[in-house]
């Protein structure tokens, strides 16, 4: 059993009570709310009679049904209008604040709370969406729930949780030029499998992970559910606490300093206990990229779709079925897959660094005849300071679609989707059938600068090829 | 898509289930899968029945398990490995329950899709691959089978005529077993009840206290 580990510690700090049978009662330092899964959760609200017990601890925005052309009310979609509106009816109802279209500050949940400076180390961090473990690059414990527990979290500012296990997954090197923390979590879960982490927290650690900007832990831990873990952190340290400071719900003035003191010593400690440990190393780490139907079938870009022979007795139904849903021949390289669709934006790879990262590669180059390409900014604040660098402007004269901020076609629940079985290279975090609005549709998972180079090239592409990396 | 209305939704406490199987097979089923997300502009959970995996019944044109009118009085879900993974859409189990499904019996679930069936009243059992492939087999040799859920002794039990009597163990956790046979899995009121405790536990909290 895990002991002295950052989970462990925030844990502890959390507990409220004991809960017949074995669970225990946690509570919930930042709830944030978003519109497709809290309507229903207020509605039980409201039929047990109960408010909302933490407000000030709860906060709203506006990501999955928005639009990325037109934003004007009412949405042209009546019934993505109604969720909005019913959203921000219960904020206004229970004194929420509610980041909503225009504002300057809304966007994807995941990329406002940490942009705002909600999201910081020590808190649990709970969210109807099963990417909220993007939380735990800062070092709090953030995990995704349903709308029962939303509900809970509303009425009581609590859940009912089983603690979790510990994995800590050590990764030493460095990530090599035009390897980015998409491709390190793309390997991670490559290796460990999409249900190796079920039952853990994932504690990423390590000279690699140190070496992390704050964005690029995000990427990480965002897809730590990928793999199966739930939650998934980093431990706080100078580059956490730099990111910090200055941001409008950080900590100032001499709290600063209590902040920093606190939330260093919650780092797990060199005699922390794990329940299990797994190495990296990211020197060995290629640009990553997903060939078949889950975020587990990923290889290097420099390699073949896995034959069946090369795939575990226990996978192959599952390499078939992908063969099948991809059309791709086992044995034959994922470069060189010709794309359709080309996706920049999403919870994983929406935010400033990783449109620096796809915009130094489409500088001064052209989408290729027939690729549609787009990138939609994780938030306002994304989309401003893009705009301030010049980047929409790269974007736009390579033939680039520069878009307003929302989750777009990560899952597709807004006008952008793929259509029949078109291909889309897509800087998001799930590969699933029908994934990305079309039932047929299919998705190859990659960094940013992936999608830039398949963009302008119009297939799969090392983009070590385009950096001259 | 056919559905058919549903009968009455989990309340108090879950000591056993009796109704027959559908299985679904295959590992790692995600809950996008499970209802795609187009079905998830709602405010309600009413309508969702139709969502249930409407992409794979759209592609297997009515002979996918749900649509077969053998399966159209089906209550227990039989699955296989990493069940619900994905997205924490609570829509998924609220699709496969306003369906007709009461039960799960599968080798694994992913975590919060267990925690949202729960939350829900409706028991996720695990069991070995072998008692899975079998009870797979038998609905398929014998779809009016009746399964029978003992809660309490952790058992599913088979009556069929055609493919006999069997009966197999299945596991549930401590916790959550618990709070299935003491109808507790509905745990609002329990947690709000602990209020007092919950201001003890905020106020210490050097966050929500100046880092004091």
């Amino acid at each position: 059993m895990s002991a002295g580990t950052l989970y462990d510690k925030v844990w502890d700090l959390h507990r409220v009570a004991e809960l017949p049978g074995g669970s225990t009662q946690l509570f919930i330092g930042l709830h944030l709310i978003h519109e497709v899964t809290s309507p229903q959760a207020f509605a039980a609200l409201r039929d047990l009679g109960l408010g909302v017990r933490h407000p000030e601890r709860t906060v709203a925005t506006v990501d999955h049904i928005v639009p990325t052309t037109s934003q004007a009310r009412p949405l042209a979609d009546p019934l993505a209008e109604e969720m909005l509106a019913t959203l921000e009816t219960n904020c206004s109802q229970h004194g929420i604040t509610l980041h909503g279209l225009g504002s300057g500050r809304q966007g994807i949940v995941h990329v406002i709370a940490p942009e705002l400076g909600l999201t910081q180390p020590g808190m649990t961090v709970a969210c109807g969406d099963s990417h909220t473990s993007t939380h735990g690059a800062f070092g709090a414990i953030a995990f995704g729930i349903g709308t029962s527990q939303v509900r809970d979290v509303l009425a009581s500012q609590s859940l009912a949780m089983a603690k979790l296990k510990v994995r800590r997954i050590w990764v030493d090197g460095r990530l090599q030029s035009g390897v980015y923390a998409k491709d390190l979590v793309l390997h991670i879960i490559r290796t460990l499998g999409v249900k190796g982490g079920v039952g853990y927290a994932y504690e990423f650690a390590g000279p690699a992970i140190e070496a992390l900007s704050m964005e690029e832990r995000m990427t990480l831990c965002n897809m730590a559910i990928e793999g199966g873990a739930r939650c998934g952190y980093v431990n706080p340290d100078a580059t956490t606490f730099a990111y910090l400071q200055g941001r409008p719900s950080a900590p100032s003035g001499e709290a600063w300093q209590r902040a920093v003191a606190w939330w260093s010593h919650l780092a797990s400690g060199p005699d922390a206990v794990f329940d299990d440990e797994v190495r990296f190393d990211a020197a060995a780490i290629a640009p990553t990229i997903t060939w078949g139907i889950t975020p587990g079938q990923g290889i290097g870009v420099d390699e073949t779709v896995p034959t069946l022979e090369q795939t575990a007795p226990e996978e192959r139904p599952l390499a078939q079925e992908a063969y099948r849903y991809m059309d791709l021949q086992p044995g034959s390289p994922i470069a060189g897959t010709p794309v359709d669709v080309c996706f920049i934006g999403s919870c994983t790879n929406g935010r400033i660094s990783d449109l620096q990262a796809a915009a130094a590669v489409a500088k001064g180059r052209q989408v290729a005849a027939g690729i549609k390409a787009f990138v939609v900014p994780g938030s306002e604040q994304v989309a401003a300071a893009a705009k301030a660098e010049g980047l929409d402007a790269v974007f736009t004269a390579a033939g680039f679609e520069w878009r307003e901020p929302g989750c777009s076609m990560c899952l597709a629940m807004n006008p952008d989707r793929l259509e029949g079985r078109q291909v889309s290279a897509s800087s998001s975090n799930r590969n699933f059938k029908g994934r990305q609005g079309s039932a047929t549709g299919r998705t190859l998972l990659m960094s940013p600068a992936m999608v830039a180079a398949a963009a302008i090239t119009g297939r799969v592409t090392d983009v070590r090829e385009l950096l001259g990396a | 898509m056919s559905t058919r209305p549903a009968s009455a939704l989990p309340s108090g406490p879950i000591r056993q289930h009796r109704g027959r199987g559908v299985a679904v097979v295959g590992t790692d089923i995600d809950t996008d899968r499970i209802i795609p997300a187009r079905f998830l502009k709602c405010v309600t959970f009413d309508d969702l029945a139709r969502g249930a995996f409407a992409d794979d019944r759209m592609e297997l044109a009515g002979s996918h398990p749900f649509d077969r009118s053998v399966h159209q009085e089906a209550s227990v879900l039989v699955v296989n490995s990493n069940f619900g993974c994905g997205s924490s859409r609570e829509h998924a189990p609220q699709a496969l329950m306003r369906w007709g499904i009461r039960a799960l019996i599968g080798e694994s679930y992913a975590e919060i899709f267990f925690g949202n069936c729960l939350a829900m009243g409706i028991p996720c059992l695990s069991a070995e691959p072998a008692t899975v492939r079998a009870l797979q087999e038998a609905i398929a040799a014998d779809p009016g089978a009746e399964l029978l859920l003992d809660l309490e002794a952790l058992e599913v039990e088979l009556e069929s005529e055609f493919v006999g009597a069997n009966r197999w163990p299945v596991h549930l956790d401590p916790g959550p077993h618990q709070m299935l046979l003491s109808g507790q899995w509905d745990g609002t009121a329990q947690l709000v009840a602990h209020d007092a405790q919950l201001t003890a536990t905020a106020s210490a909290l050097p966050y929500l206290n100046g880092f004091r």
